[in-house]
């Protein structure tokens, strides 16, 4: 029964990715289109027949409604074309040779966190209103009260400038250049999941079920391993789809400050030297990764919680 | 128990990290300084032998890493813009001219050239040692080859514009001649010629840029679009494409076929695309390059004061300046006003307190530092500023502003630190003396380049140029009426006139004298108010050597190398830099 | 591309239609007592020093910047030539040092708090006032009505916020107004699903059902039953949002999409100051200290309310 509701819950998540998918192209292909200027626009302007010249390599000349099927046709056999902005390479190797390097930045930061942050949290819960409580939770929250702009640049000047043992910046994938970013990275993400465990965390402690297993002498850890654990770290699950899909699609602000060629500058770039097929490119990969991501939170769902039952609307 | 053992981990990591931030924010100048004075490496003595450098000084390892700004957009020489590709395509490849170390235009390709009598005809005779990265020879009909390339108009190329002096290339851009009636043939094997419209004094000049490079003709067909890819790229400069990390570095080696090749020292040269300033500082102070792109802006002082051997800013050929349109109220007709506000502006506090980094404060159009030629400067930049502040008090007063009416305008930038900058500095001057009102719009880049040219909602806005050539002519051609970026709406028609004919005459000191009178007619106009002229500012390892500030900015690799580090005991980290 | 922070309250609001939630359960079972609910919360929340302690820094902090920039002889925008990127001093009536062009940063850091304050709670406001009303719909009608809107939900969600925001500041300038609706405009997600939760346990309750069953339409069971008995978690996503868009905006400062010129906010000072951090630290300092105080407070309060709100949460 739950085995196949899970199965038509999956099938249902990858038939709304379709539809979810073309609004995205649509309004990305449009609004990215309504922004002024073009990608051909520098400081130079360039004479009307280069500039010619250039529409007509790109399509650009087209009505507007065209190159948007033209696009969508592109899509179909997922050719993402070329970027104007990097002319040598095409969007398809800019993701490629980006993604790669989002996902070991963001997926380790995540990993970071969950270890982290659960930790910090279950402490704090153990030991409500005590003074390891408002420590661990104090020193969480600095990780969402301090923008990451200003703790990346300390860390390098820190340990990089002033202590010599790490690298600035930079990428080679060497993992001395993984650490900063991926410390940076977790540090807001330790902060959400510390809080989310602890507040969750108390609340399971407090169940019935529990104070009978404390009633009856358990141990303490046991009854945390056994029983507490996988209910309290339910609401840690659903935070983690959309916050594992931003962390592994990259950060704009790790990327500039610590010069890592992940995929999040391409949004930023890409909108704002209009280079509209790498934004559309970035912008499509990140719907699709969002959606599968949360498909994965759902599994997980029901795994930590067999109450749950896919085959109801909820 | 998992929990509570990482837990304990927890405790002490978050001990670490605020101790870290702790210090970060405030523990700075004094808690660095020792540490990192100690991993800057002092070079020991350069000896010279017949100008070059005496092998016992140079550094075991030859490997240099270069800041670069931001990624490239393409390593292909015809469709290149933007100075990160140029400065990589500088070392890769190579013109039938290139450039000294200080600048000075020297045979590159070509090792001597003949210019007709009438100055249209240049006949090129190529080296006989020329080779392409792979061995191929390099030969004459590379260049007929490779210049219709770029004039195709199937290449798209953006800046094509430097090959419009030659015959036809407007028609072959345009399409309507196909690129073989372009004026480049090659006479024989070695021997090339080039027939101008006009005569072009700066014709030279324009072979050392990179749409005037040569591309290897057989990779080309081979690979098409990706013939600009490791592995497939052959070049014929002292350096060749090793590999290239999107975004994170491009490693180039020495070109054992370069026909310079016995004094290239450098054995390998890194371009690392660091797009912030102060990342790119700290990688420079963590020792891990030679040669900054730039400076974060504020940090002149605390530079001149921790890096003086390192900080080096020299002048730039580019001006810096707001732009009038005159085409909109209350800039119409109105060169008094556009005057006063010219006037009230002080340059020497806009340059020592704002910019700080030893910008030209400039009363001009054409920047100091272009050869061969005497700028036209206004007699007001004689003044003191007390009085040019009294005439424009007067004049701003003329035109009708009082302080219960005073003018209203608007201060268009784009998204950058430094324009920000001298933007609020003009306004609060304006405010302070004039008592006029500026509000600042921060726009970003493609939709402020839209405005200019629409010429509809700017009223005051960030302009300013860096020269593509060493000839004033590339500054004052942007005041032809027509000119794709005189987005002042200026019109002169005198300043047409001798536009036109400054591109058609030969003789060097009349020409130079109409240049003058035109830079002269069009600060008189007034459709910009110049503020400096531009340096280039960064930071260089002491090591460094082979190298000489010049006005364009243009700095070879090939001529560089390294010293080693005086103090043995200490390794310098730079070098171990290369995993 | 980073997302901005989901909160607490979003991965909790997902579990809470499975889960009973006792919060929602005691609002449900306990519509009459309401009062009562609502003195015992405030009664639990004044005893929690965290939250206090915050909520009284965070009124003089709003003090600070309504009144504080009239303290100093300076103006935000006036620019001391004679004192540029000069350190904090008594003497020159700098007391916070001044920026790279010699504004004093004492007043900027006050002017600049209340841009940031504004934005996190008009951007809020918006947020909540368009998920609460689509998710008390989504959550009363069920059925077809709320899938669809789910679903609709579920497909902006997949839609890259920041990309949006930046194209939105891009198409139509750097304008106050419209950092406020674009936040806004985005976070109201979060809300709609917990609003929506919430009140797919109330619709049920009996007292709803009584309302429903003497003719009172449908707009005004929302209205008087739904809306009301929303208000405890409201408060508390509003407490726990503010500070989020607050780091939000400064996130698009440091892109350069902020606050116009010579307009500022913490975020914009903040990124200036990081720049600088060697050579001039009170740039950041002092901006850098209000900002994460500001965040701080917030996020305490929101703790706090929470916990107030909560009554299995005693112990």
């Amino acid at each position: 029964m739950i085995q196949e509701g899970i199965v038509r819950h999956g099938i249902g998540r990858l038939v709304s990715l379709i539809p979810t998918l073309l609004m995205l192209i649509t309004i990305a292909f449009f609004l990215i289109r309504v922004a002024p200027g073009g990608p051909f626009d520098s400081e130079k302007p360039l004479p009307p027949e280069i500039r010619a010249n250039l529409d007509a390599k790109y399509h650009l000349d087209e009505p507007l409604v065209q190159q948007y099927f033209r696009y969508l046709g592109q899509i179909l056999v997922l050719d993402f074309g070329p970027s104007y902005q990097y002319k040598d390479w095409t969007v398809n190797e800019l993701i490629a040779r980006g993604f790669p390097v989002s996902l070991t930045i963001g997926g380790l930061a995540m990993v970071l966190a969950f270890v982290f942050g659960t930790s910090i949290g279950i402490a704090a819960a153990l030991r409500q209103n005590s003074a390891v409580d408002y420590g661990a939770m104090g020193f969480a929250m600095l990780g969402i009260s301090i923008p990451n702009f200003v703790i990346a640049p300390a860390l390098i000047l820190l340990f990089a400038v002033y202590a010599g043992w790490l690298p600035a910046g930079g990428w080679d994938w060497s993992v001395q250049r993984m650490i900063l970013p991926v410390v940076t990275l977790a540090l807001p993400v330790i902060a959400y999941i510390a809080r989310l465990t602890r507040g969750s965390m108390i609340e399971v402690l407090h169940s019935n079920y529990i104070r009978t297993a404390r009633a009856k002498g358990l141990p303490m850890s046991q009854i945390i391993r056994r029983h507490a654990l996988k209910p309290a770290l339910l609401p840690v699950i659903s935070y983690m789809g959309p916050a594992t899909a931003g962390l592994i699609t990259g950060s704009v602000i790790i990327e500039r400050i610590y010069s890592i060629p992940g995929l999040g500058s391409y949004f930023v770039t890409g909108a704002l030297n209009r280079d509209y097929t790498l934004v559309m490119g970035v912008v499509i990969f990140y719907g699709v990764v969002i959606i599968l991501l949360n498909f994965i939170v759902d599994l997980l769902y029901a795994w930590l919680n067999p109450r749950i039952r896919y085959d109801e609307a909820s | 128990m998992i929990p509570t053992r990482l837990y304990r981990h927890a405790k002490g990591l978050a001990a670490a990290l605020i101790a870290a931030l702790v210090l970060g924010a405030c523990g700075g100048d004094e808690n660095g300084e020792g540490a990192e004075r100690s991993h800057r490496p002092v070079p020991v003595e350069e000896v010279l032998v017949d100008g070059r450098p005496d092998p016992g000084v140079l550094a075991e390892e030859q490997f240099l890493v270069r800041g670069n700004g931001e990624e490239p957009q393409t390593l292909d020489p015809h469709l290149a813009e933007g100075v990160p590709s140029s400065h990589i395509l500088r070392d890769l490849f190579e013109g039938l001219a290139t450039e000294a170390p200080d600048g000075h235009i020297i045979p590159g390709a070509a090792q001597r050239w003949n210019i007709s009598a009438d100055g249209l005809v240049y006949t090129f005779y190529l080296r006989r040692d020329g080779a392409w990265s792979n061995g191929d020879a390099l030969v004459a009909e590379d260049f007929v080859f490779s210049i219709r390339r770029s004039a195709d108009p199937a290449t798209a190329s953006n800046y094509a514009t430097m090959l419009y002096p030659i015959v036809n290339a407007r028609e072959v851009l345009a399409g309507a001649l196909p690129p073989e009636e372009l004026g480049v043939t090659s006479l024989d094997r070695f021997t090339l010629q080039i027939t101008l419209t006009d005569p072009t004094p700066y014709f030279l000049n324009l072979l050392a840029h990179s749409s005037l490079y040569p591309v290897h003709r057989p990779s080309l067909e081979q690979y098409g679009d990706r013939f600009s890819r490791p592995g497939n790229l052959v070049s014929n400069g002292a350096f060749m494409l090793e590999d290239w990390a999107i975004r994170a570095y491009i490693d180039l080696v020495k070109n054992p076929y370069y026909h310079g090749a016995d004094e290239v020292i450098l054995e390998q040269v890194r371009y690392l695309p660091i797009e912030d300033q102060s990342t790119e500082l700290k990688t420079f102070r963590a020792g891990e390059m030679h040669w900054t792109y730039d400076v974060p802006n504020n940090q002149f002082g605390w530079l001149r004061e921790n890096y003086p051997d390192e900080l080096v800013v020299s002048p730039w050929l580019g001006s810096y300046f707001f732009g009038f349109n005159t085409q909109r109220e209350p800039f119409i007709d109105s060169p008094d006003l556009r005057r006063a506000l010219t006037l009230a502006i002080d340059r020497e506090v806009l340059t020592e307190k704002v910019t700080q980094f030893g910008e030209l404060p400039s009363f001009n159009l054409v920047p100091a530092g272009v050869t061969d030629y005497e700028q036209s400067i206004p007699e007001y930049a004689a003044w003191t500023q007390e009085e040019r502040e009294a005439e424009a008090q007067r004049l701003y007063a003329q035109a009708g502003y009082t302080a219960e009416q005073p003018l209203r305008i608007e201060i268009r930038y784009n998204t950058s630190e430094n324009h920000k900058k001298v933007a609020l500095a003009i306004a609060s001057m304006w405010k302070q003396v004039l008592g006029a009102v500026a509000t600042l719009v921060n726009e970003e880049w493609k939709v402020f380049l839209q405005n200019r040219d629409q010429q509809v909602v700017t009223q005051v806005f960030r302009a300013g140029w860096i020269g593509d050539y060493n000839d004033p002519y590339s500054f004052l051609s942007l005041f032809e009426t027509n000119h794709g970026l005189n987005d002042y709406g200026y019109s002169n028609s005198t300043v047409d006139t001798l536009l036109e004919e400054i591109a058609k005459e030969r003789i060097p000191g009349r020409r130079r004298r109409m240049m003058q009178e035109t830079e002269r007619i069009i600060l008189e106009d007034q459709p910009i108010l110049p503020v400096y002229t531009y340096v280039t500012r960064r930071l260089v390892d002491a090591r460094l050597r082979g190298w000489q500030d010049n006005v364009m900015d243009h700095h070879y690799s090939r001529s560089m190398y390294l010293l080693k580090a005086r103090d043995t005991s200490k390794p310098a980290r730079a070098s171990e830099e290369g995993e | 591309m980073q997302l901005p922070p989901k909160e607490t309250l979003l991965a909790m609001a997902a579990t809470e239609t499975a889960d009973d939630d006792p919060f929602a359960a005691a609002l449900a079972q306990e519509p009459v007592r309401g009062r009562s609910l609502w003195s015992d919360a405030w009664h639990r929340l004044l005893k929690n020093r965290a939250a206090v302690t915050s909520g009284v820094i965070m009124i003089v902090m709003v003090l600070m910047v309504i009144f504080g920039p009239m303290l100093s002889e300076w103006s935000g925008d006036y620019t001391d030539w004679d004192h540029t990127a000069a350190p904090p001093s008594l003497e020159t009536g700098h007391w916070f040092g001044t920026d790279a062009v010699g504004r004093d940063i004492f007043v900027r850091t006050l002017e600049g708090g209340r841009i940031s304050l504004l934005v996190g709670v008009v951007a809020t406001l918006v947020s909540l006032i368009i998920g609460v009303s689509y998710g008390a719909i989504a959550g009363y009608y069920g059925g077809s009505t709320d899938k669809l809107m789910m679903r609709i939900v579920d497909i902006i969600y997949a839609l890259p916020f920041m990309f949006f925001v930046i194209l939105l500041m891009v198409v139509f300038g750097r304008n106050i107004l419209l950092i406020f609706v674009a936040i806004g405009a985005v976070n109201w997600l979060d809300m709609a699903r917990i609003v929506r939760g919430q009140t797919l346990g109330l619709k049920n309750t009996e007292y709803v059902e009584a309302a429903r069953a003497c003719g009172v339409g449908h707009w005004a069971i929302i209205r008087r039953h739904i809306v009301p008995n929303l208000i405890g978690v409201v408060m508390v996503y509003v407490t726990l949002t503010i500070p989020q868009v607050i780091l939000v905006e400064s996130f698009l400062s440091f892109l350069g999409l902020g606050v116009q010129e010579p307009m500022s906010s913490w975020g914009a000072l903040v990124n200036d100051g990081a720049q600088d951090m060697e050579s001039a630290p009170w740039t950041l300092a002092f901006p850098a200290a209000f900002l994460t105080i500001t965040l701080y407070c917030f996020n305490y309060i929101g703790d706090g309310m929470r916990d107030a709100l909560d009554p299995k949460d005693k112990s």
